[in-house]
């Protein structure tokens, strides 16, 4: 995408957002943080709106008709959403409230039935803590052995050893793309090699969703989560997807209302899924919120986000060698086509968090800290680092203000 | 809004870029605590050694930002030579002031003026030290930052006493 193709489609997007129209500090706001959570465009809002007064009703078994208006509202955003990443079915979509309970999901239901002794589950250094902590919980319960593939110098998962990693193993949870490098992982390599041992392969897409176009088929996954509030959509809802027969097979995960299809002193019969996972009343306005984005983003078209986050990403990467050199690092791939657009920096040796107070003062939203990532600092040997993260809306203006900013930071600091 | 200059006081960045009382204790007889900010991912570690109910000697260490390390400088300083029970007074009157509601140190100076400026063995106290970290209440996210050391030096206290 040439500069100014660049920056006409973050014009057009830009506009739709209204929350970026706002001021920050008597400057326009400069958002640089969708990795932790994206900004929504007026659709999302007033489809949002427009369920709550128009077809505000508990779903599924109301005999009215509002109530089968939302039931309607929802399953459509279920079959939407199926869509967006090519599953198979709308039945294999789960809602959750966000990745984070998507892979809890996986762990405590799937891993509390299949994992034991003996067993072990791989995972990767550069995971974000919501596809560790659940592995180590049921790991302490059910005694199996938690595996780390490790980060090269170059933000790469090393992979020399991955067969003997997965050997034994019955899982390997990897995310598709780093919350702190932006490293693209080589998702559909590692399932053929999870599957060739006999493993299954857990995807966390909580960055690759709403930045690529998604394929669950194509990827080769077993499970993959994402998260709405990242791609455009409402806090609050989130997806598992997973193949229809592991579903089946799995317990329930939390139990009480629409989980059901009898309950009897003596015991319960399951929903069918994806109902079997989907216990009490579901964040319908939310669900219908993601409904709407996963169609925005459809319009913009997915491939086009993507060429416009490479395009603005090599700008920022060139934007920032050219005005701080060595003085500032940025930690993983350096080929825009392998990464995605977060830009973790190291800045001379300003603290993260004075570093963001002070981009704050001029406007610049970015984020300082762990990332929830405490593994991957240590690798890289930081207590933290501050984050800017690209998305549609965002343009070459933008890029520049953290550039400037970051000049202003070194000022104040330099004192 | 509150401009960078009330939160970056030339005395915090010269106690950031020249931290006092900065290493390790010997451990016994000395009592460690570590402190995490789970926000940023700082980590504090204190070091204390109290003889006959006096602190003889602190020292803080692990890694953080311009407020957090400059709140345990001060802090080791303000502390230092002093006696348990006014060590844990200054910690509540620098919570206090740390509060969003709290009226600041000198709402609570009972607990400072008898003895801020007096002699306390490290010789180099000042109640304006302190103060000076008084900006940060106006910006909310730092409060951890600048809680952090004391409250790790409670956990020392408390630990030297189980």
């Amino acid at each position: 995408m040439s500069n100014g193709g660049r920056d006409r489609f973050a014009a057009a997007t830009k506009a739709q957002f209204p929350l970026l129209e706002r001021q920050v500090h008597g400057r326009p706001i400069v958002y640089l943080d969708s990795a932790a959570s994206s900004q929504k465009p007026r659709c999302v809002l007033d489809a949002m709106n427009s369920y709550y007064e128009t077809i505000n009703a508990n779903v599924h078994r109301g005999a009215y008709e509002i109530a089968a208006q939302a039931t309607e509202a929802m399953e459509a955003a279920r079959a939407g959403v199926a869509r967006f990443v090519n599953a198979p079915s709308a039945d294999e979509i789960v809602f959750t409230k966000n990745v984070t309970e998507a892979i809890n999901l996986v762990a405590r239901s799937w891993g509390g039935a299949n994992l034991g002794p003996g067993d072990a589950v791989v995972i990767t250094e550069m995971e974000h803590h919501a596809n560790i902590v659940p592995w180590h919980i049921m790991a302490a319960e059910k005694g199996f052995e938690l595996r780390w593939i490790g980060v090269e110098a170059d933000g790469q998962l090393d992979l020399a050893n991955l067969d003997r990693l997965l050997d034994g193993a019955k899982l390997l949870g990897v995310t598709a793309m780093s919350n702190v490098l932006g490293t693209l992982n080589p998702i559909r390599r590692l399932a053929d090699a999870a599957h060739d041992a006999g493993a299954l392969m857990l995807v966390d897409a909580a960055q690759y969703v709403p930045h690529l176009p998604t394929d669950v088929q194509a990827l080769g996954a077993d499970f993959l989560g994402f998260t709405g509030h990242k791609m455009c959509g409402p806090t609050g809802i989130g997806v598992l997807w997973a193949r229809a027969e592991l579903l089946e097979a799995m317990p329930p995960f939390l139990g009480g209302g629409e989980m059901i299809l009898d309950v009897r002193k003596d015991g319960f019969l399951p929903n069918h899924i994806p109902h079997k996972f989907e216990a009490g009343t579901p964040p319908i306005a939310e669900i219908v919120g993601l409904g709407a984005a996963v169609q925005y983003l459809d319009g913009l078209g997915m491939d086009r986000v993507r060429e416009h986050e490479v395009s603005l990403t090599a700008y920022a990467l060139r934007t920032l060698e050219e005005r701080y050199g060595s003085q500032l690092a940025v930690h993983g791939p350096s080929e825009p086509a392998c990464r995605g657009g977060v830009l973790s920096m190291s800045f001379r040796d300003i603290h993260p968090h004075d570093l963001s107070q002070v981009l704050d003062d001029r406007g610049v939203c970015v984020r300082a800290g762990h990332h929830c990532a405490k593994p991957l600092m240590r690798h890289l040997g930081v207590p933290a680092t501050t984050r800017a993260s690209l998305y549609v809306y965002n343009d070459t203006s933008d890029v520049d203000a953290l550039a400037d900013a970051l000049g202003v930071a070194g000022e104040f600091f330099a004192r | 809004m509150a401009g960078l200059e009330d939160l970056y006081r030339e005395i915090i960045l010269d106690h950031y870029r020249n931290p006092r009382n900065r290493g390790e204790l010997e451990v016994p007889p000395a009592v460690q605590a570590v402190g995490f900010n789970p926000l940023c991912g700082d980590e504090v570690i204190v070091y204390v050694d109290v003889q006959d109910g006096v602190i003889t000697d602190v020292s803080t260490g692990g890694q953080g930002c311009s407020i957090s390390q400059s709140s345990a400088s001060m802090m080791s300083t303000a502390i230092k030579g002093r006696s348990v029970a006014e060590a844990r007074r200054m910690v509540r009157a620098f919570k206090h002031m740390m509060s969003i509601h709290g009226t600041g140190i000198g709402g609570t100076g009972d607990d400072l003026d008898d003895d801020g400026d007096s002699g306390n063995g490290a010789g180099d106290v000042k109640l304006g030290d302190l103060e000076a970290l008084r900006g940060v209440v106006k910006f909310p996210v730092r409060i951890k930052c600048a809680t952090l050391s004391w409250n790790t030096l409670v956990q020392a206290l408390d630990e030297t006493f189980a």
